[in-house]
C-alpha cells in the first residue's frame, strides 16, 4: 500500500470512530428500547438478545400508564402551526426590510438585530403574565401566537439576507409592469425565496418540536401534554421502573426530526453555512 | 447558529446605505410608501411592541415589586435586588453557570474546529459522515435525548460498564456534585454540530493560494494551521464564541431532566433557578429581577468578547 492510500484508510478509520462515538448514545437508546426491561442494564452489549416491541406498544392505548398518541398529535399540531406562522410573518417582514423604503428603516432593522441577542428569559415572565391574564394558559395559543408576530429575529434575518440576493431588476420589471408591492411579494419574491422558506420551516419545526420550556410553563393540564412534557412527566412519575418504555417513546420523539433531517439534509446544513455567514 | 454575524452585517449595511433615498419612486408619495411598508411590517410591529418592548418594560417594573400572580404587584423598591445579593442559591447558580460556560464553550469550540478539519477534505462518503456527526446536535436539546443521557451515566449505565472493562469502578456521575456538572458539559460538547458546520463553511472560503504560499515558505502543516487557517477563521471563532456563550447561559432542558439542579446545587444553572422562582414558587417580581441580572451578565460577557475581538479577530483577506 502506498503512502497516499494508507492515509486515506486512516482518515476513513478516524471518521468511522468519531461517527460511532457520536452515535453511540442514540444507538444505545435505540437498541435498548427493543430489549426486555431485565436486559437493558444487565448486558453491556448493544444488540438485544431477545427483541420485543412491547415498549413501543405500551406507550399507546387507553390502558397505558400514559397514552402518547394524543401527545404526538399535539406536538405535531403546534409545530405545524408555528411553521405556518413563522413563514408568514418572517417573509412579510423580511421582504419589507430588504425591499421597501420607510422611515425609520435603519432604526427598525437595527432594533431587529439587537433583539437577536436578547435572552428570551427577559421577556418570558411578562409574556406569561399577559397570557395568564387573558386566560390562555393551558391552551396552545401562547405557544403558537408569537410565531405569527415575527418574534424570532433569526428567521427574519435569514429572509432579509436571502431577498437581498434576488436581483433588484426583477422588482423593477414587475413594478414597471404595474405590479403592486403586494403582488411583487406574492408573485415574485415569495416563489423565488423557496430555499430560505424551506430552511426556516425546518428550523421552526424542530425548535418547536424539541421545545420544552414553553410547553412546561404554559401547559399544566395533562390532557394537553405534548411529547416533551409527556416524556418528562413519565420519567418523574414512573420512569425509574420503566426505562424500556421511556426509551421507546424517546426514540419515537426524535423520529420526526430525524426524517426531516434525512429528507432536507442538504438544505439544512447549507442553510446554516451560507445564510449564517455570507454577508 | 441561531443568529448571524453582527459584524459582517454592519459592514454590509455601510455599503448599502448609499442608495435608498435616491431611488424614490415617482408614483408614490413618502406617506403612501410608509403605509405600504407598515402594512407588511404590521405583524412584526405588533409583536415587537407587545412581546418584546412592552414585555421588557414590564420586566423592569416587576423587578421592583412583589408579585405572586394572584394579588396585584406591590412596589418594594430595591428589595428584590438586595435579597438576591444575600441569596445563597443565587450565588450557587452563578457559580454553577460560570463553571459550565467557561468549560463547555471552549471545549465545544475546539471539538467543532477539530472535527470540521477532519470533515473538510472530500473523501468518499463524506456527506454521510457529516450528516451522522451533525445528527446529535439536531436532537440533543430534546427531552428524549436528555433522558437517554441521564441513563447513559447512571451507576449501572453503559459508561460505567465500559470503564468496568478496565477494572475501574465508575463513579456515581449524577449523584456526585463534582461529576454531575461534567455530565451536562459532555452533553453540550456532544452537540457541536452547528458550530462545526459554520467552521466548515469558513474553511471552504480560505483561498488555497495562502496554503501554497505557506508551503513554499517552508511551513509545516501545523505551522500553516496556526498562521493561515486560524487567523482566517478568526471571525468565525468570534461568532461561534459569542453565540455559544449566550446559548450556554440559557441551558435549561438538560438540567431539568438530568440533574434537577442537584446534587447540592452543583448544577443549579441560572435559568433553572429563575424558572423555579417564577413557576414553582411564583415569585414573579424576584424572578424578573433575576432575569434583569441575567441580561446584564450576558451583555457584560458579549461586550467583553466584542472588546477583545479587535486584538484577535482578523478581517483582512
Amino acid at each position: 500500500m502506498n503512502k497516499k492510500s494508507s492515509r486515506k484508510v486512516l482518515r476513513h478509520l478516524l471518521l468511522i470512530i468519531v461517527s460511532f462515538i457520536m452515535l453511540y448514545p442514540i444507538l444505545w437508546m435505540f437498541f435498548s428500547s427493543f430489549k426486555p426491561d431485565t436486559e437493558i442494564f444487565s448486558t453491556s452489549s448493544l444488540w438485544p438478545e431477545t427483541w420485543t416491541l412491547e415498549h413501543y406498544l405500551s406507550g399507546f392505548g387507553n390502558d397505558a400508564p400514559m397514552n402518547f398518541g394524543p401527545m404526538f398529535f399535539y406536538s405535531f399540531l403546534v409545530s405545524v402551526v408555528v411553521v405556518i406562522g413563522t413563514v408568514l410573518s418572517s417573509t412579510l417582514t423580511g421582504f419589507a426590510f430588504a425591499r421597501l423604503h420607510f422611515t425609520p428603516r435603519r432604526f427598525f432593522i437595527g432594533f431587529m438585530f439587537a433583539t437577536m441577542m436578547l435572552p428570551a428569559q427577559v421577556v418570558m415572565i411578562p409574556q406569561y403574565i399577559i397570557f395568564h391574564k387573558v386566560g390562555w394558559v393551558n391552551t396552545f395559543i401562547p405557544l403558537m401566537l408569537p410565531s405569527f408576530l415575527g418574534t424570532v429575529p433569526f428567521f427574519i434575518y435569514l429572509m432579509v439576507q436571502f431577498v437581498r440576493g434576488i436581483p433588484k431588476e426583477l422588482d423593477e420589471a414587475a413594478l414597471i409592469d404595474g405590479c403592486s408591492k403586494w403582488r411583487l411579494y406574492r408573485s415574485v419574491i415569495l416563489p423565488l425565496s423557496q430555499p430560505a422558506i424551506v430552511t426556516m420551516s425546518i428550523f421552526a419545526f424542530y425548535w418547536t418540536w424539541n421545545d420544552f420550556f414553553g410547553q412546561l410553563i404554559y401547559l399544566s393540564n395533562p390532557e394537553l401534554y405534548t411529547v416533551s412534557l409527556g416524556l418528562s412527566m413519565f420519567m418523574t412519575n414512573m420512569g425509574e421502573t420503566q426505562w424500556g418504555n421511556l426509551f421507546a417513546m424517546s426514540i419515537l420523539s426524535v423520529i420526526p426530526v430525524f426524517i426531516i433531517f434525512l429528507v432536507f439534509q442538504r438544505y439544512l446544513v447549507e442553510g446554516i453555512a451560507t445564510h449564517g455567514l455570507k454577508g | 447558529m441561531e443568529a448571524p454575524v453582527q459584524v459582517i452585517e454592519t459592514k454590509r449595511k455601510q455599503n448599502q446605505n448609499k442608495d435608498p433615498k435616491k431611488r424614490r419612486s415617482r408614483l408614490e408619495t413618502p406617506l403612501q410608501r410608509n403605509l405600504t411598508a407598515y402594512g407588511f411590517l404590521a405583524p412584526w410591529l405588533i409583536g415587537m411592541l407587545f412581546l418584546t418592548v412592552g414585555s421588557m418594560m414590564f420586566t423592569f417594573y416587576l423587578a421592583f415589586t412583589d408579585y405572586d400572580l394572584l394579588t396585584s404587584p406591590t412596589w418594594t423598591g430595591m428589595d428584590n435586588f438586595s435579597n438576591i445579593w444575600s441569596d445563597a442559591n443565587f450565588w450557587d447558580s452563578i457559580r454553577a453557570t460560570l463553571v459550565y460556560v467557561v468549560l463547555s464553550v471552549p471545549a465545544r469550540l475546539i471539538a467543532s474546529l477539530l472535527i470540521a478539519l477532519l470533515l473538510f477534505k472530500e473523501v468518499r462518503g463524506i456527506g454521510l459522515y457529516r450528516a451522522l456527526i451533525y445528527l446529535p446536535s439536531l436532537i440533543g436539546g430534546s427531552v428524549g435525548v436528555s433522558i437517554g443521557w441521564k441513563k447513559l451515566f447512571a451507576t449501572d449505565g453503559p459508561i460505567n460498564s465500559f470503564v468496568g472493562i478496565f477494572g475501574v469502578e465508575g463513579p456515581n456521575w449524577i449523584g456526585n456534585p463534582s461529576t454531575a456538572i461534567m455530565v451536562l458539559i459532555l452533553l453540550s460538547v456532544w452537540q457541536f454540530g452547528s458550530e462545526m458546520v459554520i467552521f466548515l463553511a469558513g474553511l471552504k472560503q480560505i483561498p488555497t493560494y495562502l496554503y501554497e504560499a505557506a508551503t513554499i515558505d517552508g511551513a509545516s502543516r501545523i505551522k500553516s494551521f496556526f498562521s493561515v487557517t486560524l487567523p482566517m477563521l478568526s471571525p468565525i471563532v468570534f461568532f461561534n464564541l459569542l453565540m455559544g456563550t449566550i446559548s450556554s447561559f440559557m441551558v435549561f432542558t438538560q438540567v431539568y431532566i438530568i440533574t434537577g439542579g442537584g446534587p447540592m446545587n452543583s448544577t443549579l444553572f441560572y435559568v433553572y433557578y429563575l424558572y423555579q422562582q417564577a413557576f414553582t414558587y411564583y415569585n414573579m417580581g424576584y424572578a424578573a429581577a433575576l432575569s434583569i441580572i441575567l441580561l446584564v451578565i450576558i451583555a457584560a460577557f458579549s461586550g467583553f468578547i466584542f472588546l477583545t475581538s479587535k486584538y484577535w479577530v482578523n478581517y483582512d483577506v
